[in-house]
């Protein structure tokens, strides 16, 4: 039996099958979007929740250029808050496009990506989410 | 409902470095000035109110009393992020307003020692044995500077570009030109942690920390303490002339918590607050924007005072670059923002802050500011603002004769 590479996301919110994006949970009565465990919904107050499925589109709605990290981070990395296509907000990092402030623009388009992040004892490979300039 | 509280007393210790001091001295030192100042004793006062982040969950308010006297008055020990020094403030004026006491005293204190602009976030990172997902959101390890950064030099430069992103005229030169100002203001400042002035130039070629926030753009960590003491309407009638007249009311107190917005789920939101808690201020003191004589704000990195300028008012909305470009917030310019050199360059002992703003604006109010003075300044405003989020706003006015 050969044996893929197993991998992990790095993050539950984060599907790795098929074409990788990301899954919000939505509450069922106004609609508000969450990536953590719910008890209820910071917004209405109700108690349910479905799985949405995000847009693995968005566009920079803020970034920062980080050069002082915590210890084990790589610097300089470009930190950015995205607006996703059809709703939802989310951090991550905007990867294979350098460092130059200059270059990023605020309100520039950007596409969902992944990258391994980690690799345990096992052999597991953690696998995050970033976004590239389309 | 009682009328309006009043600071009769205030004090801050030097921000600074105290390696041979602890919380206590430095809240201890705060608390006696304030009550000498308010000439008021420890069997004066009827609740103690002690702010500290990081030493609230270690009964301070009760090691501060065996110190400087145990009278068996109840006393809450507050933390509540950089909002910390305020709430303490407030807690004290609730009692007030409620009736509960007619004397109250707020001290502010934090002992930081130098644990670095990024605190103790930063944890090593081992291979583990084997992924478990774990917490809310189901992580298998730390995923600083993975998904983003949620430290505060980052959060704070993303909430400032986020800012530049719905307005014109706002980019890295204008968030510089803050910082430039708040250091040229501490010169001026002898309590200050820093007294140095730099130029433009200066402040944007300084090493990077997290774009556009440059070292000289970012507070300092620090130890420090400040304290009020705050009395009635009805008790303020029955003290000596001179304490009256240096009185300064409290026209507004406000706290206000982070309501639901759509980027919550990226970062905690710290205008939505700010506005809210100025608008109901503003309100409650009856005072607009145009009245203020001075304002402190937190500039805990130079982005957050930008947009704390539209945040409060204090320009028009989406004017915030131009405010600064034309020195609005200068100390000779239309509201004078940070004259103590604010938290960039005063320095930020967190617990302190919320308290050290009140004292100088209530300085700058009874005319006792020395070389930094505001010329017959009457009204002030302070702003405090924790994230995760929790933000104060307190207007103080002159008594009126
Ligand atoms: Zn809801």
């Amino acid at each position: 039996m050969s044996e893929a590479k197993k991998r992990i996301p790095v993050v539950d919110y984060l599907v790795l099958e098929g074409d990788p994006h990301l899954v919000a949970q939505a509450c069922t009565s106004c609609g508000a979007l969450f990536f953590d465990r719910r008890n209820a919904c910071a917004r209405c107050g109700k108690v349910e929740f479905e799985r949405k499925a995000l847009a693995t589109t968005g566009t920079v709605r803020s970034f920062t250029i980080v050069h002082r990290a915590a210890p084990n981070v790589p610097v300089p990395y470009v930190s950015s808050v995205i607006e996703l296509d059809g709703g939802g907000v989310v951090k991550g990092n905007i990867v294979d496009a350098g460092s130059d402030a200059e270059k990023f623009e605020l309100g520039m388009k950007v596409r969902l990506t992944t990258f391994a992040c980690g690799l345990d004892e096992e052999g597991t490979e953690a696998v995050a989410f970033g976004f590239t300039p389309v | 409902m009682a009328g309006d509280a009043w600071i009769i007393g205030a004090s801050m210790t030097k921000f600074g470095r105290y390696p041979d001091k602890d919380s206590i001295d430095l809240a201890s030192e705060a608390a006696l000035a304030a009550m000498d100042d308010a000439g008021a004793t420890i069997h004066d006062i009827q609740i103690l109110a002690a702010g500290s982040l990081m030493e609230a969950s270690n009964m301070l308010g009760q090691r501060l009393q065996k110190q400087i006297g145990q009278t068996g008055i109840p006393v809450y020990n507050v933390a509540n992020a950089c909002a910390t020094g305020a709430t303490a403030v407030r807690t004290g004026i609730m009692a007030i307003k409620a009736g509960e006491a007619d004397m109250a005293l707020a001290v502010g204190v934090e002992q930081m020692g130098k644990m670095g602009l990024l605190g103790s976030a930063g944890q090593a990172r081992s291979a583990p044995k084997g992924f478990e997902p774990s917490g809310r959101y189901g992580s298998v390890m730390s995923v600083e500077g993975v998904l983003g950064t949620q430290l505060m030099p980052g959060v704070f430069a993303q909430a400032g570009m986020d800012y530049a992103s719905r307005h014109d005229g706002v980019g890295f030169e204008q968030f510089a030109k803050v910082a430039e100002k708040n250091h040229a203001h501490s010169a001026l400042n002898p309590l200050a942690q820093y007294r140095k002035v730099f130029s433009l130039e200066e402040v944007m070629e300084a090493a990077m920390v997290a774009y556009p926030n440059t070292l000289l753009m970012c507070c300092p960590t620090g130890d420090g303490a400040a304290s009020v003491v705050l009395c009635s309407d009805a008790k303020l009638k029955t003290l000596d002339p001179d304490v009256r007249r240096r009185a300064v009311k409290i026209s507004a107190s406000v706290l206000t918590s982070d309501p639901y917005v759509e980027s919550d789920t990226a970062q905690p939101d710290v205008s939505t607050l700010t506005k809210r808690a100025a608008a109901t201020a503003y309100e409650q003191a009856g005072v607009s924007p145009q009245d203020l004589d001075l304002v402190e704000l937190h500039d805990c990195f130079a982005t957050a005072e930008l947009i704390h300028y539209e945040n409060l008012q204090l320009c028009e909305p989406g004017g915030a670059g131009d405010f600064i470009d034309r020195r609005g917030p200068w100390r000779d310019g239309a509201i004078p923002v940070n004259v103590s050199g604010g938290l960039i360059s005063k320095g930020h002992p967190i617990g302190a802050t919320g308290v050290a703003n009140l004292y100088e604006v209530a300085t700058h109010l009874r005319g006792e500011a020395g070389d930094r003075q505001i010329e017959g300044a009457r009204v002030g405003l302070t702003h405090v603002i924790g994230l995760g989020s929790a933000c104060g706003v307190h207007v103080l006015e002159r008594a009126a004769s």
